[in-house]
């Protein structure tokens, strides 16, 4: 075969001897949970390959022009040259919306897979000790994702993404002490500055993707190097590996997986209007559209940003801002917890072992039920910050659900732990005890046209398959 | 006694010719009577009963106001066109939003109400002439983007502004109720006078509206023009369902 060829020729050459060939021989878990992060991988090559043909044309400057271009309703508009080459990509540039929207639906799925895989691995408890950093490495992919997309969604120069800039820019300023250096430091002066939009474009085009593409590496390589969890049955040695070897099932299984998802975000970007800047119109300082909501990874930021009360603290003469609690604490606190979430546990379970089986949830109840909970908590805030087009639709007065979302946020995590707890201590009970099939009831018709009961001990569900095995053998 | 009796049916009879020749000329004089007024008075009759059936309980026979309804004195025609013509009036409930609906009477009873309103509470804002044709569609952008967008949504589909209250869609709205809700700002929704938003910006203004009700679409299905909450929801839902649909169908389920 030509890759074995391939791989000899490169062996006998490079004396990596079996190096290549014993990684292909690598097998790898083929439970379909354990490919969600695959899916994040490969939305964010999409996200490469539509953002270098986004770059050819968008312009970062925030200078003045006058768009002269096809869309009716601007046409002799003042408008920033960033806001008008992205018009230009949307109505003029051959293929540029699709691609245009094809990046944004990407991104959207690049974090949505990378959250669906954090929470595989932390209900899999794959995070486990030895694999503590590639989990640390993973929230601080998600933490960068998250900063990609509020960069790229901020690029437009519309009205959408200045109103998104304009709380950060806050945000920053409301950090005592360094806050204002700081909001100088990334925002280039007051907001809206002339140095913002280049600014966020290096970050977005340059800092952001390389430290992804890094820190992605060192992830895929401790992956490679430690090997996946498994699930596995009891009594099986944990050092044990089993699975599909990478070459050939395994690759060819995820460059299909590759185009799979290459092909759902092109029907997105192609089929599914995203982002329709030109609605939106340029930024201008004075004015704010509604509804004004971060992309979804961002709502839950949002969200507490909605249900925060108005509070300003004074502590040692600085005046803390009301910003700087619920916009740069609270997600401070959240995200540290996460990323230290492997050795908060061990320390909780005095659990120094190493470990490389995947738990099933049920397994855990305690680990499961937090997770559920914080599930509960984030869609909860997401809302919360979706509240005022959940109050368009639901017909209710906007202080209302907020005011039953604030109650609920308190309310309903507890109650998802004490359901999640209880369903997997019942599953992980049902797992080590199977109950005995009750036996088997038949009714018969009898001569007089009633029913007899037939109470059949032997023909109880486990020695029907017996039987039935039995009849197959001769 | 008998030339009593004859100078008072002369008497009679005398009052009986001046009352019938009286009769007679004013019946002429009717029938010469100006042809519009008559009409009006057809309208004024027709509107002070539409009124009396169906408004006064909670605007007042003077409409001077109850508990139920606000007083309509000053308010004009071009408030009760739209009420009218967009079916929020009459309310069923004092206490709803009045909601856009199927209007509940034709043209020429509004027409006969606008003009009975007028006759009992005169003054007030006129119903405003609005020709989108004179418009122009940057400058509608432009206006709507500053001044409308964070109620209405920046696609104009509407959003809840607090309070309970909802800013609805404007595509259902015409031109001319465009003009009006500007120019009366019916319930939270602020008055926009002349000096805010001129003839020409409020023609601008309708035909971007009127515009973007069916443009404005490019790049494929729009998802109700709520912005990210949909999108969000659409990536999530569709775009990562369908990819985990594929895990599950191609890879191991133990
Ligand atoms: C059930 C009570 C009710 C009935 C019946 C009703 N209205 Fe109203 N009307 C209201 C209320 C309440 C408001 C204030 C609505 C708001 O702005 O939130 C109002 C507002 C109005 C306004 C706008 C007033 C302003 O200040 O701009 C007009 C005009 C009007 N009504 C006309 C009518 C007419 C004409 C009818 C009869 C066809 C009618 N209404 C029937 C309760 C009623
Ligand atoms: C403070 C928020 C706010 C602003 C700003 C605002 N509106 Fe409204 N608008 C509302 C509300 C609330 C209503 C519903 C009124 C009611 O209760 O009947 C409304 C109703 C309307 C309607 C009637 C829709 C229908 O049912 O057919 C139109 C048209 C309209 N607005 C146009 C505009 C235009 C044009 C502007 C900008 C010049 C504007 N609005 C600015 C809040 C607002």
């Amino acid at each position: 075969m030509i890759v074995r060829r391939l791989v000899d020729g490169v062996d006998e050459r490079l004396d990596g001897t079996s190096f290549i060939r014993r990684n292909l021989g690598k097998v790898f878990p083929d439970h379909w949970s354990f490919m969600l992060g695959e899916l994040a991988l490969y939305s964010f090559v999409m996200l490469l390959l539509t953002g270098t043909f986004l770059s050819l044309f968008f312009v970062a400057s925030p200078a003045e022009t006058v768009y002269r271009g096809p869309y009716a309703p601007m046409q002799g508009s003042e408008v920033s040259l960033a806001y008008e080459s992205v018009l230009r990509i949307s109505f003029e540039v051959r293929a540029g919306l699709v691609m245009r929207q094809t990046h944004h639906w990407a991104a959207l799925v690049f974090v949505a897979s990378m959250t669906a895989h954090l929470v595989r691995v932390f209900f899999t408890g794959a995070f486990r000790k030895p694999r503590e950093l590639s989990w640390i490495i993973g929230v601080t992919l998600l933490v960068a994702g998250i900063g990609g997309g509020f960069t790229g969604y901020s690029l437009p120069d519309d009205l959408l993404s200045g109103t998104g800039l304009r709380i950060i820019y806050s945000a920053v300023l409301s950090i005592p002490v360094v806050g204002t250096w700081l909001a100088y430091l990334f925002f280039g002066g007051e907001f809206p500055s002339a140095e913002l939009i280049p600014r966020l474009f290096v970050m977005h085009i340059l800092l952001i993707p390389a430290l992804i593409t890094g820190l992605l590496s060192a992830h895929l390589a401790l992956v490679w190097h430690q090997t996946h969890t498994q699930f596995r049955p009891k009594g099986t040695p944990e050092s044990s590996v089993t699975g599909t070897p990478v070459w050939p099932k395994f690759a060819l299984k995820s460059v299909g997986l590759a185009f799979i998802t290459f092909a759902v975000l092109a029907a997105l970007g192609g089929l599914s209007q995203i982002n329709p800047v030109w609605l939106y119109g340029p930024f201008v300082p004075y004015s704010a559209p509604s509804p004004a909501q971060p992309d979804f990874y961002a709502g839950w930021l949002e969200g507490i940003l909605r249900l925060w009360p108005n509070w300003e603290f004074h502590v040692f003469g600085h005046t803390i801002g009301e910003l700087f609690l619920p916009a740069v604490v609270i997600p401070g606190i959240i995200f540290t917890a996460l990323a230290l979430w492997p050795f908060i546990e061990a320390r909780a379970k005095h659990d120094t072992a190493v470990h490389h089986d995947a738990q099933r949830p049920r397994d855990e109840p305690v680990r499961s039920g937090i997770g559920a909970a914080g599930i509960a908590f984030f869609v909860l805030l997401m809302l919360a910050g979706s509240n005022d087009v959940l109050a368009k639709y639901l017909q209710v007065e906007v202080d209302t659900l907020n005011g039953v979302l604030k109650v609920l946020l308190f309310v309903v995590p507890v109650l998802v732990y004490a359901i999640t707890w209880w369903i997997c201590r019942d599953l992980h009970a049902r797992d080590s005890a199977p109950i005995a099939h009750p036996p088997r009831v038949e009714f018969r018709r009898n001569a007089e046209g009633g029913f007899d009961e037939h109470h059949d001990e032997a023909r109880s569900r486990g020695d029907v398959a017996a039987t039935q095995g039995d009849r197959e053998q001769p | 006694m008998a030339a009593t009796a004859n100078t008072e049916a002369r008497l009679l009879s005398r009052v009986l010719r001046v009352g019938l020749a009286v009769a007679v000329l004013g019946q002429i004089a009717w029938s010469f009577r100006p042809e519009p007024s008559s009409a009006q008075s057809d309208q004024q009759i027709q509107g002070r009963a539409l009124y009396e059936a169906n408004c006064s309980t909670c605007h007042a026979l003077d409409a001077g106001g109850t508990v139920n309804g606000p007083s309509l004195l000053e308010v004009g025609p071009a408030a009760v066109d739209f009420m009218l013509a967009t079916g929020r009036m009459p309310l069923a409930n004092p206490n709803d939003q009045p909601e856009r609906g199927q209007p509940k009477f034709t043209s020429e009873q509004i027409d006969a109400l606008i003009a009975y309103v007028g006759s009992i509470a005169p003054g007030g804002e006129p119903i405003p002439t609005v020709d989108t044709s004179a418009g122009d569609l940057a400058l509608g952008a432009q206006v709507f983007l500053n001044n409308c967008a964070g109620c209405h949504g920046a696609g104009a589909s509407g959003d809840s502004v607090g309070g309970g209250q909802i800013a609805p869609s404007i595509y259902p709205a015409s031109p001319t109720e465009i003009g009006e809700a500007v120019r009366i700002g019916p319930g939270v929704m602020p008055r926009f006078g002349p000096e805010t938003i001129d003839q020409r910006d409020l023609d601008s203004l309708a035909a971007y509206l009127v515009w973007i009700r069916d443009n404005g679409d490019d790049g494929g299905l729009q998802l109700g023009r709520v912005g990210a909450v949909a999108e969000g929801l659409v990536a999530v839902v569709v775009g990562l369902g369908i990819l985990i649909v594929v895990l599950r169908l191609t890879g191991a389920k133990r």
